[in-house]
């Protein structure tokens, strides 16, 4: 079993939604994030998402492009994310780790190189946001290879066709995009998104967490009755931003704002 | 049947019989180009597509619309007539004689795009995919823009098919490059100035890509360049190829030959790949690709991966990019905002692996002294990505015997890049 396994194992037999929080590594200094890791564990993290930045994260809105600028300022590279995981994984062992990122900085290092050296560090999946199911043969066979989780992202473009062959590619869960657009967009809907959930769940049997368009606790709540998991990134990371020049007090930040949504999800499922 | 890849051999009777194009190379005997992309969109190792998933299922239906309409007698014919009445095609294949006289060498034939509407070969693309998005029933189009030729070329099909039109610029493209800019609002267009990332053509690339993601049920994605995701490296050479086609017959009826050598600037390789693309299999035509060298290969400060970058992912493709060891995206640096891009079409990746079409650069210095001098013998004033062609065909003519022939793709007019070049040289316009 892997740990994102165990996870979602436990939650199930318990009732309970996983709470996924996003933060990029190195925002807003590489000294910080690990940090950040524990105080997201404290606020109620099931799963941490640790992004990897990139120069040009198509995929992505203003508040997740500002992050990476702000941790590729202090050089944040991908060997510096798996360090940062390291690190983490002193003081926890059970907290599954997710890096997301794009495939252009993991394969300047070398794509098995990375592969082994994430998992050495205690990475336990891996999400290449511009990896879909069509040039995933020839990558996903490699972290898998190591024992390391391919999330892939279901979106509401993708047909029950295609929506089989992710979940033949994926373990560990999927990621459904909860919209068209870009991460930090505001329009979630939850009655098209539960009416997509049914269309997956009628596919797979895997945990489906949903991303994109949840803020606060109240989305938080409200998507947590339809998914496995809820995903939330850049009402964090604004977050950080917004204190990004006072950053002793950001871990307390963020712990509350995640404690606020794992009460809310928690209380639904009572 | 084992599969038709790059290293099978001519010899071998399968790969006849499967590959309605098939050419060896000079450099490397081994490897044959077939008919590509593949399937997949995969130019060897190249292409492809990498993009979110959301954009997936779009990228899939447009690429059915595409195979579904490129044969259509009715399609073609609407095509046709809008290149022939409303950009003026054919463009003329203009002896430079004087130029000629004064380099030495080699007969120079320069390829008017500069005189299609609107100015540049951009056109030739810009108008095939406006017929596509009517056909898929959009009613706005996006586009990227570094010069602003495919921006303004874009804003002009969308005025004529009434359209609405969104074009994204990089910051500082819309710092120099402001006649196209202008040009665009007059059309109607919205002019969105990207400030992110290195503030040029690859933060308008993907804003227009983020911009597509968010409404793409309505909106047709025009990408300007041979780049992107598939299907459109393949649609915009096909779009473009007219030019080669052109070339081909226009040789044809006035020299009762083909020409020797074919030059066209790189940026993204939209030009370049539609002169050279309908010559690939006639082994006997060198071509080269002349990317930006900007102050110098060797200072780092330039605009040309093929020349000094190695492959890596970028805005959907892989490709010959430029990025650090870490796999940032570089800046770039042309006097040209045309080539001012890090990446470069995943055809071109193929074709210099092959190495059937060889790929040089010129600096911004060289680039302008051609400009100038286009200007002054034979009273064409290019744009200064074309001026980097001429710049290398300067070199090769001399090279070459007086009755031996290089066609450059001069493709397009230099109006937008005077104030560029004024400042450049201390010269103040007002
Ligand atoms: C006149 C002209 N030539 C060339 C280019 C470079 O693009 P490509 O390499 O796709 O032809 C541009 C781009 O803006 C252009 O305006």
């Amino acid at each position: 079993m892997t740990r994102i396994n165990d996870v979602f194992g436990a939650l199930q037999a318990g009732g309970g939604k996983a709470l996924i929080p996003y933060i990029t590594a190195g925002d807003p200094h590489p000294q910080q994030t690990v940090g950040l890791m524990h105080a997201l564990v404290a606020g109620g993290a099931d799963i941490i998402e640790l992004g990897v930045p990139f120069s040009d994260p198509m995929a992505d809105g203003p508040t997740i492009q500002l992050a990476c600028e702000r941790a590729l300022m202090h050089n944040t590279s991908l060997w510096n994310c798996v360090e940062m995981v390291a690190e983490f994984r002193r003081t926890n062992t059970t907290t599954p780790v997710v890096l997301m990122g794009y495939l252009n900085p993991i394969e300047a290092r070398g794509l098995d190189a990375f592969a082994a050296y994430a998992k050495q560090a205690g990475v336990d999946g891996v999400l290449i946001v511009d990896v879909a199911i069509e040039e995933a043969p020839e990558i996903a066979p490699r972290l898998r290879a190591q024992g390391l989780d391919c999330i892939f992202l279901v979106a509401p473009t993708s047909s029950g066709t295609r929506i089989e062959s992710i979940a033949r590619e994926a373990s560990g869960y999927l990621y459904y995009v909860s919209l068209k657009g870009v991460t930090g967009a505001a329009t979630l809907d939850v009655d098209s998104v539960a009416a997509k959930l049914d269309e997956i769940r009628a596919h797979t049997k895997i945990p489906v967490a949903v991303g994109f368009g949840i803020r606060d606790a109240a989305s938080a709540a409200a998507v947590s009755r339809i998914a496995d998991g809820v995903v939330v990134g850049s009402a964090l990371v604004s977050q950080i931003e917004k204190h990004q020049n006072e950053a002793q007090k950001l871990p307390e930040i963020l712990t509350r704002m995640l404690a606020e949504m794992r009460a809310a999800i928690d209380s639904t499922h009572a | 049947m084992r599969p038709c890849g790059p290293h099978a051999r001519r010899s071998d009777p399968t790969c006849r019989a499967i590959n309605a194009v098939l050419i060896q190379s000079r450099a490397n005997p081994e490897v044959i180009y077939e008919n590509l992309p593949d399937a997949r969109g995969h130019f060897g190792p190249y292409g492809g597509r990498f993009v979110a998933e959301t954009l997936m299922e779009p990228l899939q239906k447009l690429e059915e619309a595409y195979n579904a309409l490129k044969n259509d007698p009715a399609f073609r014919a609407e095509l046709d007539r809008d290149l022939a009445l409303y950009v003026g095609r054919p463009s003329p294949l203009y002896p430079a004689e004087r130029l000629t006289k004064k380099w030495g060498g080699a007969q120079i034939f320069l390829k008017r795009e500069d005189l299609n509407h609107t100015g540049a070969h951009k056109i030739n693309n810009t108008v095939g995919q406006a017929l596509l998005a009517k056909h898929l029933g959009k009613t706005r189009i996006i586009a990227e823009t570094g010069a602003g030729q495919h921006g303004v070329a874009s804003a002009t099909i969308a005025a004529r098919l009434g359209l609405k039109c969104v074009v994204y610029m990089g910051a500082d493209d819309v710092q120099r490059q402001s006649p196209n800019v202008y040009r665009m609002k007059l059309l109607g267009a919205e002019v969105i100035p990207v400030q992110s990332g290195t503030r040029t053509l690859k933060d308008a690339l993907n804003e227009a890509l983020r911009d597509w993601v968010t409404n793409v049920d309505d909106t047709f994605y025009v990408i300007g360049t041979v780049a992107g995701p598939h299907p459109y490296p393949m649609l915009v050479r096909d779009f473009n190829a007219v030019v080669g086609r052109e070339v081909i017959n226009q040789s044809q009826d006035m020299l009762g030959r083909q020409p020797d050598a074919l030059v066209a600037c790189v940026g993204g390789g939209s030009n370049a790949i539609g002169l050279f693309y309908p010559f690939i299999t006639n082994d006997s035509v060198k071509m080269y690709g002349v990317e930006a060298g900007g102050d110098g290969i060797e200072t780092g400060r330039h605009a040309a991966p093929l020349s000094a970058g190695h492959p890596g992912v970028l805005h959907g493709n892989r490709t010959y990019i430029m990025a650090d060891a870490n796999g940032q995206i570089s800046a770039t640096h042309s006097i040209s905002a045309g080539l001012d891009y890090p990446g470069v079409g995943p055809e071109h990746s193929w074709l210099k692996d092959i190495g059937r079409v060889s790929y040089v650069s010129v600096t911004d210095d060289e680039a302008l002294a051609a400009f100038h001098e286009l200007t002054r013998v034979e009273g064409i004033i290019p744009a200064l990505e074309p001026a980097h062609a001429l710049a290398y065909a300067k070199k090769l003519a001399p090279q070459m015997a007086r009755d031996q022939i290089i066609v450059v793709n001069l493709s397009g007019r230099g109006d937008k890049d005077i104030f560029t070049i004024a400042k450049r040289e201390g010269i103040s316009l007002t």
